[in-house]
């Protein structure tokens, strides 16, 4: 069994946890203590500046840019966000619309051509099957860098430049997907497809039927991932769309930045309508995304 | 947690309808009745965005970067290397620059990598022992993670401005010179940028360390125990051989994460003082997209690439060499349990 079989079977997780638990019997109260204060102290500052940045968008103009900082807003204020929903030049809405519509839409594409091309590199023999898998892991190895000049003219010769499709498509090609739902089915059962090939079935209904439904949770993570990633990236939004309403939230922020330099207020409500969407995600759906990331580790 | 149970329940009607199984099985995925392009239709979608996206633009990169390819002019002519000697030629325009934003990279990473190696690992040594509210705690150290770096870049904006942010408020409580410019003078803005970047990331790798941890037979530490073993005894011939696979990925991963380095230096610092803190992606990406000089840029991201690629053969080789070294029956043991 691979470590990513392990890491996915319930069974082995429970027991990696009882032998944790095993193994806390014997530790002395002062290093459980010791652990509590150090993991304690680390989080409350580790989890301070988002606080921080929570408060700061409820305060005034005044207030956010006050000596000394304070903790509470004084007064508590929702001026920040109703002054940058509704400035002209911080679109905010159509940024945040844009950067939902681009991430669902690139983590639909990324999970829908990961999973169509994992199938038969997990499951079907042919030739050239060794090749493709090698090239798509390969190119886990090249820096995105030298992707972004010709990528840009190629882009801008699809007549994409300054449009959603360019931060949809481009970067749906995932070699972690295509890695990542191999793995996935290959932890399947064989039997299940030789019952179904026996009874006449053929392979687009075995995928359709059969992987698809057991695969909804591998689905989710990757899904969750691709999503993330594209409502966080900067550098490629922010060189290829111009008008502000194309922008996605964290591109616009950008610009935001240099417009507004001191009104922090500002700055920090933008940052948190940016940061909701992601930290919800986060709370409910913590363990796929936890998961995904050990798994993407331990494709080493 | 379902998909597990759902697939027992799958495989236990199964053998009904594969009576004759055994048969099957030998033909394989029963490639007989595999039409030989079904597998090629499956991969068709990826490999088409694989193909336009990745494997031309890689290509197609070389060929710009041996042109004097301006995005605004009609004519693109042929130049062969000329673009990579001007880099190295002191006297032309691009190179001071780009040479500037090399070393920027190079310190970033310099200074990055061994916190990011570290600290994450001790971090997952604290929480990897199973505690009431550890996973809490992982979910706390990776929050920051989630949110992109546009976010961070600006809530850190804030708290290291000058004269109202927070940190040089709390320095200035404890005593401590309370006006240092982090976001405009170095070496203050490096200390800045490596932080914020390793308290962004710093779970990231902290989860990935504890999936391994996790993975280290438990078995390992008992015989460690019974051989009268101490902490640092098991940690030293125990943990840290069962994390070796996982290492090379770790550092090959922040590596070229630190080498990449954008945003922090695009909202932070926005490469000040001056153009000490313009990263080498940074001015290959102003180069070439915002002065359209896309030969320069494409040249630049090969050589960048290049030092890129000599640092990971390094590594790779470091790392195969510590394995090669005699080693105590039990950590090699622990190697292959961690992977595969």
């Amino acid at each position: 069994m691979t470590a990513i079989e392990r890491v996915a079977t319930p069974a082995a997780v429970t027991a990696v946890e009882r032998q944790g638990e095993a193994r806390t019997g014997r530790t002395p109260v002062w290093a459980i203590v010791l652990r509590y204060v150090l993991l304690g102290v680390l989080a409350l500052l580790y989890i301070s500046p988002i606080i921080f940045m929570l408060v700061t968008s409820f305060k005034t103009r005044a207030d956010a840019a006050g000596i000394p900082p304070t903790w509470i807003p004084n007064p508590f204020t929702t001026q920040a966000y109703e002054t940058i929903l509704t400035a002209s030049g911080t679109p905010v809405l159509i940024w945040f619309s844009n950067s939902l519509i681009a991430a669902v839409l690139h983590s639909a594409l990324v999970v829908v051509t990961a999973s169509l091309a994992a199938y038969p590199l997990a499951r079907m023999r042919f030739r050239g099957r060794g090749l493709v898998f090698g090239i798509v892991i390969a190119t886990l190895l090249i820096p995105p860098v030298i992707l972004i000049i010709p990528n840009y003219l190629i882009v801008g010769n699809l007549g994409w430049l300054n449009s959603l499709v360019a931060i949809i498509i481009p970067t749906a090609a995932s070699a972690f997907g295509v890695f990542f739902m191999r793995q996935f089915f290959l932890s399947l059962p064989a039997e299940l497809e030789e019952a179904a090939l026996i009874d006449g079935a053929n392979r687009w209904s075995i995928f359709l039927r059969i992987i698809l439904p057991l695969s909804k949770p591998a689905m989710a993570t990757l899904a969750l991932l691709a999503f993330l990633t594209n409502w966080n990236d900067f550098l490629w939004p922010v060189y290829v769309l111009f008008s502000a309403d194309v922008q996605t939230l964290p591109a616009g922020l950008g610009t935001l930045q240099s417009a507004n330099a001191v009104r922090y207020d500002l700055l920090m409500a933008g940052a948190v309508i940016a940061s909701v969407p992601v930290l919800l995600l986060f709370v409910f759906l913590q363990r796929f995304i936890i998961e995904g990331v050990s798994r993407q580790g331990l494709k080493g | 947690m379902s998909t597990q149970t759902r697939v027992g329940a799958f495989a236990t009607e199964a053998p009904t309808a594969a009576s004759d199984g055994a048969a099957a099985r030998r033909a394989g995925v029963s490639p007989t009745r595999q039409k030989p392009f079904t597998p090629w239709l499956f991969l068709l979608p990826y490999l088409l965005l694989f193909t336009v996206f990745v494997i031309v633009p890689s290509v197609f990169g070389i060929w710009i970067s041996l042109h004097e390819w301006d995005y605004t002019l009609p004519n693109k002519p042929f130049v062969g290397g000329e673009n990579y000697v001007e880099l190295f030629d002191p006297n032309s325009v691009n190179s001071g620059s780009f040479w500037t934003s090399m070393r920027a990279t190079a310190i970033f990473t310099v200074f990055s990598v061994p916190l990011l190696l570290v600290l994450p690992l001790f971090v997952a040594l604290l929480m990897n022992k199973s505690f009431p509210g550890r996973n809490f705690f992982r979910a706390v150290y990776f929050a920051p993670y989630v949110l992109g770096v546009a976010v961070v870049g600006l809530m850190w904006r804030y708290l290291l401005d000058n004269n109202i942010g927070l940190v040089n408020y709390y320095l200035g409580l404890f005593g401590l010179p309370d006006d240092t410019a982090w976001t405009t003078s170095v070496p203050a803005a490096w200390v800045a940028l490596v932080g914020v970047t390793v308290w962004w990331t710093l779970g990231f790798n902290s989860v990935i360390y504890l999936a391994a941890l996790q993975d280290i037979p438990a078995e390992l530490y008992e015989a460690a125990s019974v051989d009268g073993a101490n902490s640092w005894q098991k940690f030293r011939n125990v943990t840290l051989p069962g994390l070796r696979p996982i290492l090379t990925f770790v550092t090959i991963n922040t590596l070229i994460a630190s080498a990449n380095m954008f945003g922090q230096s695009y909202i932070i610092t926005q490469g000040a003082p001056g153009r000490e803190t313009r990263t080498a992606i940074y001015q290959i990406a102003e180069t070439g997209l915002r002065n359209f000089q896309m030969g320069d840029a494409a040249a630049m991201s090969y050589v960048l690439t290049f030092f890129l690629m000599v640092i990971s053969v390094i590594v790779f080789w470091l790392f195969r060499e510590k394995k090669e070294k005699p080693m105590p029956q039990e950590p090699s043991a622990a190697r292959e349990g961690a992977l595969r």
